[in-house]
């Protein structure tokens, strides 16, 4: 009988209207490195957040056993006295604070009532030198460091908290191939301490080189855990237990039509992004779009895959477009703004509805017509009438479930919210329309009257790029597919010739 | 229709008056601090002399406020306005006394003063994006300082121009016997009131929007005609109606349309409730922005004009704590502290139950360190209210 340091059973964990852990069962051995993979939205990190009290007891049921105790965490402070310690893709760190303040905040070394700083750098320096960072100085500020080593000063952060079970939340996504190297070394190193290790991750060849144990999610719920010591695990064996799902088939047919001309040419697309200091995000990217196609942009979550669809609509998170060019209609651009997008025929449909997509306070009303008001203004005053009933007719024709369009936004489900949204967009009748996440956290019977939606628009002209994680949801709705990863396009296949297993070897190449 | 009709009309009430406790919250607070005032002053606060005196007083303020919510709208606050209409004043009395300009120059040259003041605090907030509390904060220097270098070798400036001191101190013009034009006005006033509100509600039924039952909408429009034609009466029966409720009217008016009625409204409402999606929706935020403190500089200069004119002089003290009150005048109307809503027709009676308070309490001969006090309390008791009700609605 193995010695597991965890153990989590039969978890299951609902949303409103989804089911996101269903019957998970996880096991760590005690000083083992267990990777555990997993498509976007497979249920990874629920079951993390489950794990370190996000979420808390009583709000999923099964059962969590952490060194033979069953274990009831009200929330991280709980997870963190037993020695759970994770650790996000977005860096918990303090930038403006120095590297001691950084690994003991929260949990200060104090003396009386006062916080004893010179023990601190004592202390904090020893935990450095564990992590390999015994070379720079505590009293440098977090934000002179490299991404890499400000990786390293989170694991000594989780060390001095005296870290039993380290969860690393994708460590390696945002670090360059030696810091990734440097890291997964370090972990190798904590396990001959004792500290055993649960990384998520991406990266199948980084999973297979240091793996104990693997296990895979697929749709809330485990596929299989499989033991590196008793078997040979290889990449394609990983993609396979990832995808090998039975295809659904609730993707509407389209009528067969012939593609018209490229309506929009993306050429040696280069993007930086100064708020992290000027990383390349998106590397000579080409891509275009036919009239009246559906255009997948597969690619796992950092991929780039957002951050080129806003730096072609008019870039408001202001990137630095480097070098490439955008044609549409035979006419090059480089959109100023979301405004100037919108007026050349480029739509975009934000993945995130709540939070840059529509005016939650607004009615339906509002938000339909927004993108659009030129359309409606007579004289000085928006004409009330035209825009009732421009909202009332959108309203019907894409079935927007509400008793009337004075509805506030807000208090609609999210695939109502969603309609509101390709509502906006389809007033201002683009040319491409770009949808990021079309359909996600949305229920089946939404989802298909989106995915009905979409081919009634390319049947009538309009050309789409689909953004989407989901799988069968691209396989099921493209004619073509790019497939992203780190930002650049890893490959571009034909609908016919697309399979899931092709298209995650290409999403996870590096 | 047939199954609605059978709800009760008192359940129905009982409906309206718990889905907008908010909005009547503060018609009942003007009616509380009024009726308490008047016993307090044994009638003196609601004499026909005194209304016309809160109407000339209140004036200022609520230009400011009207200014102000299209700001608080947006999530952004003005600090200098106090202090930009106290200097415009001065400006105005500078240019009429010692450049012997009439205040039909004067008047149009200080608006211009304030636009031009209004450019520049949105200029660098929305250019520098130095945000909006320390733009205007560093305005509160400035046009303080200013303030006071201009009038630094007259002191106190008084102003012999009657037409400018009218306006907000002086009626309309009327002749006839017992200020006839006066009671005209308010007459055409609720007809088109009237009209409005007819069209509007017709316009609902047409598309099946939800509206009040008949007996409730005739209730209402009672009550406004009798709250109009009242103090309309009483004003009459004084002086006439006083040229700045003509002034603060027509301000609301244009403002009231631009923000329903307009792109430029919906621009604002969907810039203050989710300034994100607004500029993905193709909004450009930055020109809102930008005509939000234009606004609030040209609106501030007009509320300098009025102050000064009340005083009929310009003095170095001008502009202490406008801003206060305009802010509290938008608050206490319902403008959402966390943006994105707000009407400048609430506003006005935010403006009332402010002014209320310091008249009455003047009236009163409370101490003004007690008055600041009063306010204060009851500017954060409206607020913590609001934003109560606001959550438990969600």
């Amino acid at each position: 009988m193995a010695d597991y340091i965890l153990e989590m059973k039969n978890i299951e964990k609902v949303f409103p209207g989804v089911k996101a852990l269903d019957n998970v069962n996880f096991s760590v051995k005690r000083g083992e490195i267990h990777c555990l993979v997993g498509e976007n939205g497979a249920g990874k990190s629920t079951l993390m957040k489950v794990l370190s009290g996000v979420y808390p007891h009583g709000t999923y049921s099964g059962d969590i056993i952490y060194n033979g105790e069953v274990q009831q965490f009200k929330g991280i402070a709980d997870s963190e006295a037993v020695g759970i310690a994770i650790i996000y893709q977005e860096l918990a760190l303090i930038p403006e604070l120095t590297v001691y303040e950084n690994v003991f905040f929260g949990h200060e070394v104090t003396s009386g009532h006062k916080v004893d700083w010179n023990e601190t750098i004592v202390r904090a320096k020893k935990e450095l030198e564990k992590v390999g960072l015994g070379h720079i100085d505590p009293s440098v500020k977090v934000k002179n460091l490299g991404v890499g080593q400000q990786q390293l000063v989170e694991i000594a952060k989780a060390l001095s908290k005296n870290v039993k079970l380290l969860i690393l939340d994708e460590p390696t996504s945002s670090l360059n191939e030696d810091d990734s190297q440097n890291l997964l070394k370090l972990l190798r190193e904590l396990q001959q301490q004792g500290v055993t290790s649960i990384m998520i991750s991406h990266k199948l060849k980084e999973i297979t080189a240091i793996a104990d144990t693997v296990t895979v999610l697929r749709d809330g719920s485990t596929i299989c855990s499989m033991d590196a010591h008793a078997q040979t695990i290889t990449e394609d064996e990983i993609i396979q237990h990832m995808v090998g799902r039975k295809i659904d088939n609730i993707y509407p047919k389209r009528a067969p039509h012939e593609f018209g001309d490229v309506v929009l040419e993306i050429k040696d697309w280069t993007v930086e992004d100064p708020g992290r200091g000027n990383r390349e995000i998106l590397h000579h990217v080409n891509m275009n779009v036919r009239k009246g196609e559906i255009v997948g942009l597969q690619g796992l979550m950092g991929a780039g895959r957002t951050e080129l669809a806003l730096s072609l609509f008019g870039n408001p998170r202001k990137y630095r477009i480097t070098s490439g060019e955008l044609v549409m209609e035979g006419k090059t651009h480089r959109f100023k703004n979301p405004a100037e997008a919108i007026k050349n025929g480029l739509a975009y449909v934000t993945e995130d509805r709540k939070g840059d997509g529509l005016i939650l306070i607004q009615d339906i009303r509002y938000n339909t017509t927004l993108a659009n008001l030129e359309e409606l203004v007579s004289g000085l005053a928006i004409d009330a009438n035209k825009e009732i009933n421009i909202a009332n007719e959108y309203k019907q024709s894409i079935n927007i479930k509400a008793p009337s369009v004075e509805q506030k936004v807000g208090n609609l489900s999210g695939g109502n919210q969603q309609k509101v949204q390709l509502a906006k967009w389809m007033f201002v009748e683009p040319n491409v329309l770009i949808l990021d996440e079309p359909t996600r956290g949305i229920d089946v019977g939404a989802k298909l009257e989106i995915y009905t939606l979409m081919n009634r628009l390319v049947e009538e002209g309009m050309s789409i790029i689909m953004i989407s994680s989901e799988l069968p949801e691209v396989l099921g709705m493209s004619d073509r597919l790019y497939i992203m990863s780190e930002g650049t396009i890893t490959g571009e296949l034909d609908a016919a010739d697309a399979s899931e297993e092709k298209v995650m070897a290409l999403a996870v190449k590096s | 229709m047939g199954e609605e009709k059978k709800v009760g009309l008192g359940r129905e009430i009982g409906g309206i008056l718990k889905s907008n406790i908010r909005g009547y919250m503060m018609y009942i607070a003007l009616l509380v601090i009024m009726l308490f005032f008047n016993i307090r002053t044994g009638g003196l606060f609601l004499t026909a002399g005194n209304i016309t005196n809160l109407i000339n007083q209140a004036g200022y303020v609520a230009v400011l406020a009207i200014g102000m919510t299209i700001v608080l709208i947006i999530v952004q606050i003005d600090l200098s306005v106090g202090f930009v209409a106290g200097f415009c004043g001065a400006i105005a009395a500078i240019l009429m006394t010692q450049h012997g300009w009439s205040e039909w120059l004067a008047i149009p040259a200080v608006m211009l003063l304030g636009l031009l003041i209004g450019t520049y605090q949105g200029f660098i907030i929305t250019k520098f994006n130095v945000p909006a509390f320390v733009t205007t904060l560093a305005g509160m220097f400035i046009f303080r300082g200013l303030l006071s270098l201009s009038l630094q070798k007259t002191g106190t400036i008084v102003i012999p121009n009657k037409g400018f001191n009218a306006l907000s101190n002086g009626t309309i013009p009327d002749p006839t016997e017992n200020h006839l034009i006066t009671i005209l006005i308010g007459v055409i006033g609720i007809v088109l009131v009237f009209i409005s509100l007819i069209k509007a509600r017709k316009n609902k039924q047409k598309y099946n929007f939800k509206v009040p039952s008949l007996p409730i909408f005739i209730a209402e429009l009672v009550f406004i005609a009798a709250v109009v034609m009242a103090i309309v009466c009483l004003l009459a029966s004084y002086n006439g109606l006083p040229w700045t409720a003509v002034i603060v009217g027509v301000i609301l008016i244009i403002y009231n349309y631009m923000l329903n009625k307009t792109k430029l409204g919906r621009y604002i409402y969907g810039v203050g409730g989710n300034a994100q999606a607004a500029e993905l929706s193709g909004v450009n935020v930055k020109k809102v922005k930008m005509f939000a403190f234009m606004s609030m500089g040209l609106l501030a200069s007009i509320a300098g004009i009025l102050f000064t004119s009340r005083l009929q002089s310009a003095t170095p003290t001008a502009g202490t704590a406008f801003e206060m009150d305009a802010i509290a005048s938008a608050y206490i109307g319902g403008t959402a502290v966390s943006g994105g809503i707000g009407k400048v027709t609430n506003t006005i009676i935010g403006t009332l139950v402010i002014m209320s308070l310091t008249n009455g309490m003047n009236l009163m001969g409370v101490d003004i360190s007690y008055q600041y006090v009063v306010k204060g309390i009851i500017f954060i008791i409206a607020v913590a209210f609001d934003v109560r009700s606001r959550v438990a609605s969600k």
